[in-house]
């Protein structure tokens, strides 16, 4: 449903500044969304000033630094720090990325860091990606055979194998499905760039046999349909990727299998 | 975990917080044109009606239309129509699997946009 205000218990508070450290030249302000589950307070955005003589180059560089020195009780997600986990995806700048590829000098101003859009927050830039997930898991990523296992793997030609290229590259990070705004208004029943191009995956992959089963399964007003190419998507992946082209492809393949 | 909060989570922001882009303004703008030339067919229909009823009510209408204010609506809603044409079009070749690419979309934003102003204005002039 579409509701452009926030919910009364999301609305954003006037959070803590947090003291500026003392004889630094190249101090940046960082202003990052807060909510705490057990404090029963709105969500407040903190004020952090950094020394960026002694940060790292990328933001979250910077949160960790933050959260070593300033606020220990800043919570994010992060593991691989080199863009191939998906963890630390957050709304840096106005736009979803992956914190540990994303440059500090990329961005003029001060940093705002947020967690991705239109998610329940589980605490600080952590969302809720638990119906995400589901979205993932419903489109069957995985390979659907019905002829005889071979006796050794199931093979793929070289052009074959060409058509998962710019798809099988997508790490999960959520960037895509909360950047789009249909999903934001319609994610309980639309299942979001980043499903649709796992989807797309599987469909033209050779070796799998449930083509029909999963163009069925997505011919639907909200699981495919939702998508209006807004292309906030393909924009914002922090991997270079294109969902927009990869839903246009099955839409095509709807009307195509029609004829 | 017992007791970890998870009904009263809060709604992370998106409009609120989400950097407009090319692409996704030039969407809008092709949804807010159609309900805008909607709305635009209903004050032409009023015109043919008041037309079709008495010339005294018609000169009424027709003065209110081309009054200083019912020009720069009628104005807006020309621009809208072309507009809304533009992105249709765009929308065609997406469908067609043309273009699906944000440079090339964004490109075609900027065109559309000044297309239509260009057309719009031209339109105004020699009418």
């Amino acid at each position: 449903m579409v509701q452009f205000t926030l919910p009364k218990n999301s609305t954003i508070t006037t959070g803590k500044t947090w003291p500026a450290p003392q004889g630094a030249t190249n101090v940046r302000k960082f202003q990052i969304y807060r909510w705490n589950p057990d404090d029963g307070k709105n969500p407040r955005v903190d004020t952090y000033f950094l020394d960026m003589d002694k940060c790292g180059p990328m933001v979250l560089d910077a949160l960790i630094k933050i959260k070593n020195e300033i606020d220990p009780t800043l919570t994010f997600r992060r593991s691989c720090r080199e863009g191939i986990c998906g963890s630390c995806a957050m709304n840096i700048d106005g736009i979803n990325t992956l914190a540990c590829i994303y440059g500090l000098d990329e961005i003029k101003d001060d940093v705002k860091i947020y967690p991705l859009p239109h998610m329940p927050v589980v605490k600080d830039l952590i969302p809720d990606l638990t119906h995400f997930y589901a979205q993932h898991a419903s489109i069957m990523p995985w390979l659907e055979t019905k002829t005889n296992r071979p006796a050794k793997e199931w093979k793929q030609s070289i052009e074959d194998r060409k058509k998962l290229d710019g798809l099988y590259e997508c790490v999960m990070c959520a960037s895509c499905s909360t950047s789009c705004p249909s999903y934001w208004w319609n994610g309980d029943r639309y299942l979001g760039p980043a499903a649709l191009l796992h989807a797309y995956r599987w469909i033209i992959d050779s070796r799998d046999e449930a083509t029909g089963e999963r163009l069925d399964e997505l011919e639907d007003p909200f699981k495919l349909y939702r998508c209006h190419t807004i292309m906030n998507c393909s924009k914002t992946c922090p991997k270079g990727l294109n969902p927009a082209k990869a839903i246009a492809s099955i839409k095509q393949m709807m009307v195509e299998r029609a004829l | 975990m017992a007791d970890v909060n998870r009904g009263n989570r809060p709604l992370s922001p998106h409009l609120q917080v989400y950097r407009p882009q090319l692409t996704s303004i030039s969407s809008i703008m092709v949804r807010i044109t159609g309900i805008a030339i909607l709305a635009l067919s209903v004050i032409v229909v009023f015109w043919l009606l008041f037309a079709a009823s008495s010339e005294q009510s018609f000169t009424a209408f027709d003065g209110l239309v081309r009054s200083f204010l019912g020009d720069l609506v009628l104005f807006g809603g020309m621009w809208a129509l072309f507009y809304h044409m533009f992105g249709r079009l765009r929308h065609l070749i997406w469908d067609l699997g043309y273009c699906v690419d944000v440079e090339i979309s964004s490109k075609m934003a900027i065109f559309m946009f000044v297309a239509s102003t260009v057309l719009a204005l031209f339109f105004a002039i020699i009418l």
